[in-house]
């Protein structure tokens, strides 16, 4: 994005864009990719005791196990988000927390409430879906084309 | 033994989406999109699956698994009702998260007040 920028600038813009660039604050790499794996994977060890415990005390199988564990995350990603606990463990964890289904949740949960204010139908209801909706819109995008491809005779279907 | 390799896949994935964020430069929204399309792109050459039989919510926790679940839906319907099966199958085994997702994400705004 910068590059495509770079371009339409003055030659004191860009010299002003390489200064400012010398005193941003390089991000911590290896910290970040460490706090991303450790919390992302603590998610999903928290989502397989879930899991095991649906198969074992409910009678879940092992495929059908995975709805009601995502439904807890999600539920355990709303409480922490309404509580306000939910942003200080994403500036923490990053993608670690960006990247599971909490995340989903988070992004749901966190417009809803900033909208509130505007009222439940043109406010939260309105605006639920203001960052998840990217994600509904490509993941069934994707999956039409796929689903049509390997539905084809003669492609795989 | 499953718990290991649930913590080992499932932070390798959101490893990846932290290197999207901080070395490709992308938006959040940007990450978790195209995470989602990797996922459904794995699930269409049925590598998805195998993954999740080793990993277990290793794989079906991070959102790639959301991708690999429409892909999967639809791919059910298609067997048995054809072409229509792709729209009609697509939100067949991601309704519970859906539908979670807006059921608490609702009631989690009528009962917070927002912060800061």
């Amino acid at each position: 994005m910068a590059q495509a920028n770079a371009k339409k600038l003055t030659p004191i813009q860009r010299e002003y864009q390489a200064l400012a660039k010398a005193y941003e604050p390089s991000r911590p790499l290896l910290q970040n990719f460490i706090r991303a794996f450790v919390v992302g994977g603590a998610i999903s060890v928290l989502g397989q005791g879930l899991e095991d415990m649906f198969i074992h005390y409910f009678g879940f199988t092992q495929k059908t196990a995975g709805n009601p564990t995502v439904a807890i995350l999600i539920l355990l990603a709303a409480l922490a988000t309404g509580l306000g606990v939910f942003d200080k463990l994403a500036s923490f964890a990053g993608a670690g927390t960006a990247v599971p289904v909490t995340g989903f949740a988070n992004s749901i949960v966190s417009t809803a409430l900033e909208h509130k204010s505007e009222g439940y139908v043109l406010g939260v209801g309105g605006n639920m879906f203001k960052l998840a909706g990217s994600v509904l819109v490509f993941g069934v995008v994707a999956a039409f084309f796929i689903g049509i491809i390997r539905s084809l005779p003669g492609l795989g279907g | 033994m499953i718990y290991v390799w649930a913590f080992l896949v499932g932070g390798f994935i959101c490893l990846i989406g932290q290197f999207l964020m901080d070395v490709m430069k992308l938006t959040p929204a940007h990450t978790v999109s195209t995470l989602v399309v990797a996922g459904a792109i794995l699930g269409g050459l049925g590598w998805y699956d195998k993954i999740t039989e080793f990993a277990g919510a290793g794989a079906t926790v991070p959102i790639t698994s959301f991708g690999n679940a429409l892909v999967n839906g639809a791919l059910m319907e298609a067997k048995t009702q054809g072409l229509v099966g792709v729209l009609t199958g697509i939100f067949e085994v991601t309704s519970a998260g859906i539908s979670a997702a807006i059921v608490f994400g609702f009631l989690a705004a009528v009962v917070f007040k927002p912060k800061g």
